[in-house]
């Protein structure tokens, strides 16, 4: 009898009304996506960015693991992206397979290698703290650039059957053009909800507690660095399979596209979404990429005109004008609808 | 055999002996006091027993097994829990998960299971959710569980410390002037929620305190430090009124 009871109750607890509500609404929004691209709806310009607009959105919300919800600062989050890429690239590159099981394998070794790089990096430096954390993983994304320069890739088979030998300096070229929209739109999917899901288990419940006071935390029994390193080499596989999208959406990549400035970029993607805000990183992730593209026609203004916008941004998210229209009708019907999609 | 034994504990921090040679037994179920003027060592003594300082001298034997040498995580799943004399709550979490993310180590289920969210995550945060709200239900705290621990007044913010140390299940439980800036009134009730908490957990309290109304009403034992040295130890009537103890509070 009791068994019977303990059936019924399993699958209600996963098929709520809320989730098959969020089951629609993301079906829906795929459906939407192919449509635009599909029937170019779109044009050239703005169907290209949905490859780069979720490998962002990727990176934020894991970045958004380490800064928003563990409460370190990490600067070498494209450094776990290039891995990703330059991993999975040469995967594919030297590896015969049909194409959809090729790529997924290829984005799996590329968020495992970033994983076990965010372990044997997270190991010695998550012991440090604050500012000296910081700096570190700021140099570790420029050694893993550095390193990918110095050596060299094996890039395939020619004709004749012998094995290409490429130098770092000079990236990886004829790559096969896997990533599209269905792809990266469930890789997105599945972190967001990878993610989300994790931040509100016990072991985000932690992972928070350390942010808060890691004093208290080790007084209650939590090995900080266990911890500290789970949520790295969390963010870590994330940030390699949005390198291994990345990789794939050109036919070349170098080291130089994976720098510190890519980091910043990322960061900036958390920052003005909100440290701990997986929603916010994910809409700042779209808007971020987008807004680039529309200013180009600004030419010589374009970098100007989006650091205006960004600082216009910032103040607006912490203003006054923010908090009356979130408490007013308009805003809080559209960011209800949000909610109950997550 | 004693639940807690100190022997000959000693810590230097550069040339400033800050505890010395001081011996302690507690026994199992009591209600224990330190006491002692600003700076003679009290918090470093329990920074001591946490495993945040390592002791230069002496051992500390927790139920027989001696824990010098353990980190603070590692004693605390031996069974030591501790409120710290500034608050230091999960300040952007609810009441209820600071509370809850103290049960982490006695109701688990794999990482795994919680990011596939499978039928052991609902049911052990259920669990969870109960026992979170049966001891915030002690300390009169379960009407906030939503509110952030950064929202609550003061003097709850104190009580869900001690909600939150007790949730770990400790055999020895360490309080920092849980009284500290309380009122007449609530340290009185918090006097009954000590004793309660005694008695229904069936755990040992070792409390640091100023409020010598507090320490004489709840207190068994009591042992005075001045200078980092012990200066008497004996019943709450034998310590109040040894003159060498006044002298140390109040001067010659």
């Amino acid at each position: 009898m009791r068994t019977d009871k303990k059936v019924i109750r399993k699958p209600k607890q996963l098929l709520t009304m809320k989730n098959l509500l969020t089951l629609t609404i993301i079906i829906a929004v795929y459906l939407m996506i192919a449509a635009l691209v599909e029937f170019h709806i779109l044009n050239r310009q703005f169907t290209n960015l949905i490859v780069p607009i979720g490998a962002n959105i990727i990176l934020a919300v894991s970045l958004n693991l380490v800064t928003g919800f563990l409460g370190e600062l990490s600067l070498g989050h494209a450094g776990f992206m290039a891995i990703g890429a330059f991993t999975s690239a040469i995967f594919t590159l030297n590896v015969n397979m049909p194409g959809n099981p090729e790529f997924f394998l290829a984005i799996i070794i590329g968020g495992s290698v970033a994983a076990l790089f965010g372990f044997l990096i997270g190991v010695p430096v998550l012991r440090l703290r604050g500012d000296y954390l910081a700096i570190v993983t700021l140099g570790f994304g420029e050694i893993i650039r550095s390193i990918i320069n110095a050596i060299s890739l094996p890039a395939g088979l020619d004709k004749a059957g012998k094995l290409i030998v490429k130098k770092g300096t000079m990236g990886l070229s004829g790559i096969t053009t896997y990533s599209n929209y269905t792809w990266v739109y469930i890789a997105v999917i599945i972190t967001i909800i990878a993610c989300a899901n994790l931040v509100k288990s016990r072991h985000g419940r932690v992972i928070c507690s350390i942010r808060d006071n890691y004093i208290a935390a080790e007084s209650i029994g939590i090995h900080v660095s266990r911890f500290k390193i789970m949520a790295f080499v969390f963010a870590a596989f994330f940030a390699g399979v949005a390198g291994a999208l990345y990789g794939h959406n050109y036919s070349n990549i170098k080291a130089t596209d994976f720098g510190y400035d890519k980091s910043i970029d990322i960061l900036v993607f958390v920052v003005l979404g909100g440290m701990g805000n997986i929603k916010g990183s994910v809409i700042a992730a779209i808007i971020l990429t987008v807004l680039p593209e529309l200013l180009r026609s600004a030419q010589d203004y374009r970098m100007l005109m989006y650091a205006v916008l960004l600082i216009a941004m910032m103040i607006f998210n912490s203003s006054e004008l923010k908090t009356r229209m979130q408490e007013s009708d308009k805003l809080s019907r559209i960011t209800r609808l949000f909610k109950l999609s997550k | 055999m004693a639940l807690l034994e100190i022997k000959n504990l000693g810590i230097s921090f550069g040339g400033l002996r800050a505890v010395d040679d001081v011996n302690m037994k507690i026994e199992k179920g009591q209600l224990y006091g330190l006491i002692g003027p600003n700076g003679a060592g009290k918090t470093t003594l329990f920074n001591l027993l946490t495993g945040v300082y390592q002791p230069t001298d002496g051992t500390i034997l927790l139920d027989g097994i001696n824990i010098v040498g353990k980190s603070t995580a590692q004693i605390s799943v031996a069974g030591i829990g501790r409120t710290f004399q500034n608050i230091r709550l999960f300040k952007k979490m609810t009441v209820l998960d600071n509370v809850k993310v103290a049960l982490h180590n006695k109701v688990k289920y794999s990482l795994l299971e919680g990011i596939l969210r499978l039928p052991s995550y609902f049911e052990k945060e259920k669990v969870m959710d109960e026992e979170a709200r049966n001891i915030l239900k002690v300390f009169d705290l379960d009407g906030e569980e939503n509110y952030y621990a950064s929202n609550l007044p003061y003097g709850k913010q104190r009580k869900l410390e001690i909600a939150r140390a007790l949730a770990t299940n400790p055999k020895l439980l360490l309080l920092d002037e849980p009284a500290a800036g309380m009122n007449p009134n609530e340290t009185a009730e918090l006097m009954d929620t000590i004793r309660l908490v005694r008695d229904k957990y069936d755990i040992t309290i070792l409390l640091i305190e100023h409020d010598m109304k507090l320490v004489a009403g709840i207190c068994e034992q009591i042992l005075v430090l001045n200078f980092g040295t012990e200066l008497a130890n004996g019943t709450p009537e034998e310590v109040l009124n040894n003159p060498a103890v006044i002298t140390a509070y109040l001067g010659e």
